[in-house]
């Protein structure tokens, strides 16, 4: 058996205690674990759900919301950067972060290449005995990776080379995304042993691209025109698709963490509906409460807020507090977006920091409460909030500063490798016809 | 012969096209197109970017009809076109110097 943990925490450090004051279930965990074909069926389903938000869901939201001059570029970079990490999941990804062995920031790379996985090998789900085949599991990690580095290209778009973007994408995966998911979700990692909550991801995916989106918009500059000509979405249409796709395959992403086809996978579900329902919505309200009128994309731009929201807190809230979360995730989303931005002047060109790094953070912090039982949430007796949120803060904070600092290692690697963006010219003409020599619209 | 140049609004156009065909037009070729004119243009907001579109989109219809059929042509067209609203569009007449039916190769007043 291969022990590969990857925990929404709290369950992790509650079987644990478990086990150690019961001794009738460590012998049970002894036994052979078995794989279930519902759980592998599941999962098998939700890795391609995660892929589907990527290819075309995050193609399509994105591609909507640049111009008509970039929409190829973006669907372009989107789609390469995924089919990139994919080769480098099985090149060295899943060895460096969910290998054997290692230290808390990283894996050994025993298994790079996927050495000794096969068709036997199995990973451990949240409950004892059961395991899922090790295959599937890469698959799932592997389309993780694969969206979490798209996501961060929502703020380079329309001025970055693309080839800088692939260099970029290499560089990023292995000195910021691999080692944050170890972290946080492998049994040895240095925030999964001190019982952080991160169900799905809210830091390792969304406040990790969001912050990296950021400091790689900071070193790359503005669009050329930036704030003074209006650069509004070529298609809200595209957009709107997207935002669909994203919703529909978060189900994988969301309930998909919860490795089994059972009871805490129906509780992710039900808070990855409401959440975001509520945020759709409270985004709007918020629109009405400001002085505008309800727009289409502050709706679509709600939706991901409260997914984002919604990402670590998916196993770990009752519904009720998912739908609280989601409003206030998608209300304070809604001033950095619509007023931090301007204020600051930073050109994060599709608001990936704005929405999944304001809304991760906000999700990370709020898991911290939503977790307690007397607000329905699943935290067992003798729980303290105070203490949770000192780890949620202290998982943040160091994620925070993990992007930011590989951020900008990467980015300036880049730019020594490729010159890092595209000139004038090629950027006032688009980077479909400059960087593809294609355009999206032949009519 | 003439050319009648009018610039509605988008949503006047089948009104328009079912009243000329009515008095006897026989074709008219449309385009989508954007200016200005007294009317203001409206404000956009996109995640709090407001963008102050100074065109606005109108339809504009080219007419060629004989001479006798204009003053029909224009009372038509202002009297369905109309809403009594700033941004109705506006009407030009031009004179037509020639026109050819390209595939039997009539001309002038016989190939309109």
């Amino acid at each position: 058996m291969i022990s590969v943990r990857r925990i929404g925490a709290g369950f992790g450090a509650l079987a644990l205690s478990a086990f150690a004051a019961a001794p009738a279930f460590a012998q049970a965990a002894a036994a052979a674990p078995t794989v279930n074909k519902g759980d592998t069926a599941w999962m098998m389903t939700s890795s391609l759900l995660v892929l589907m938000m990527i290819v075309p869901g995050l193609a399509l939201f994105y591609g909507g919301l640049a111009r008509t001059k970039n929409m190829l570029s973006v669907m372009t970079q989107v789609g390469a950067v995924a089919a990139l990490t994919m080769l480098v999941w099985v090149g060295w990804g899943y060895a460096e972060a969910f290998g054997d062995g290692g230290g808390e920031y990283i894996a050994s790379f025993s298994k790079a290449l996927l050495h000794g996985v096969s068709p036997t090998t199995t990973a451990a789900t949240f409950t004892t005995g059961v395991a899922l085949p090790e295959y599937v599991f890469v698959c799932f990690q592997m389309t993780f990776a694969a969206i979490t580095v798209a996501l961060v290209l929502g703020s380079v778009v329309e001025r970055m080379k693309f080839s800088a973007v692939m260099v970029f994408a290499v560089l990023w995966l292995t000195i910021v995304y691999f080692p944050i998911a170890h972290m946080v979700w492998a049994s040895n990692g240095k925030f999964f042993t001190k019982g952080a909550l991160d169900y799905a991801g809210g830091t390792v995916v969304h406040i990790n691209s969001g912050v990296s989106a950021l400091v790689a918009c900071l070193i790359l500059g503005k669009r050329i025109g930036y704030p003074k000509e209006p650069m509004p979405p070529h298609s809200l249409t595209m957009t709107g698709i997207g935002t669909g796709l994203l919703w529909v395959g978060w189900f994988g992403f969301n309930a998909g963490s919860a490795l089994e086809a059972n009871g805490a996978a129906g509780l992710a579900m039900i808070n990855t509906f409401v959440a975001t329902a509520s945020a759709g919505l409270a985004w709007m309200l918020t629109e009405r409460v400001t002085g505008h009128k309800g727009s289409a994309l502050g709706f679509c731009s709600g939706i991901i807020a409260g997914l984002v929201a919604v990402t670590p807190a998916a196993g770990n809230s009752g519904p009720l507090g998912a739908i609280v979360l989601g409003a206030v995730a998608s209300v304070v989303c809604f001033f950095a977006v619509t007023k931090l931005k301007p204020k600051l002047g930073y050109d994060d060109a599709l608001d990936t920091f704005g929405i999944h790094g304001i809304g991760g953070m906000i999700g990370a912090m709020g898991t911290g409460i939503v977790y307690s039982a007397a607000l329905g949430g699943p935290s067992p007796d003798g729980w303290s909030m105070g203490h949770q949120l000192w780890v949620q803060a202290q998982t943040v904070g160091t994620t925070i500063l993990w992007a930011a600092v590989g951020t900008a290692v990467s980015i300036y690697a880049a730019k020594l490798a490729t010159g890092l963006r595209v000139s004038p010219d090629v950027e006032r003409e688009g980077l479909d016809l400059g960087e593809h020599g294609e355009r999206a619209y032949n009519m | 012969m003439k050319l009648v140049i009018a610039i509605i609004k988008p949503f006047k156009l089948d009104e328009v096209r079912d009243a000329l065909a009515a008095i006897g037009v026989q074709g008219m070729t449309v385009s989508e197109v954007r200016g200005f004119g007294r009317q203001k243009g409206q404000t956009e907001i996109y995640r709090g970017a407001e963008y102050t579109m100074t065109m606005v989109p109108k339809m504009k219809l080219e007419i060629a009809v004989p001479a006798g059929l204009v003053p029909a042509v224009v009372e038509t067209v202002q009297h369905t076109a109309r809403t009594g609203q700033i941004g109705d569009g506006k009407l030009f007449v031009l004179d037509l110097e020639q026109v050819l039916r390209i595939r039997t190769g009539e001309t002038n007043d016989e190939a309109l």
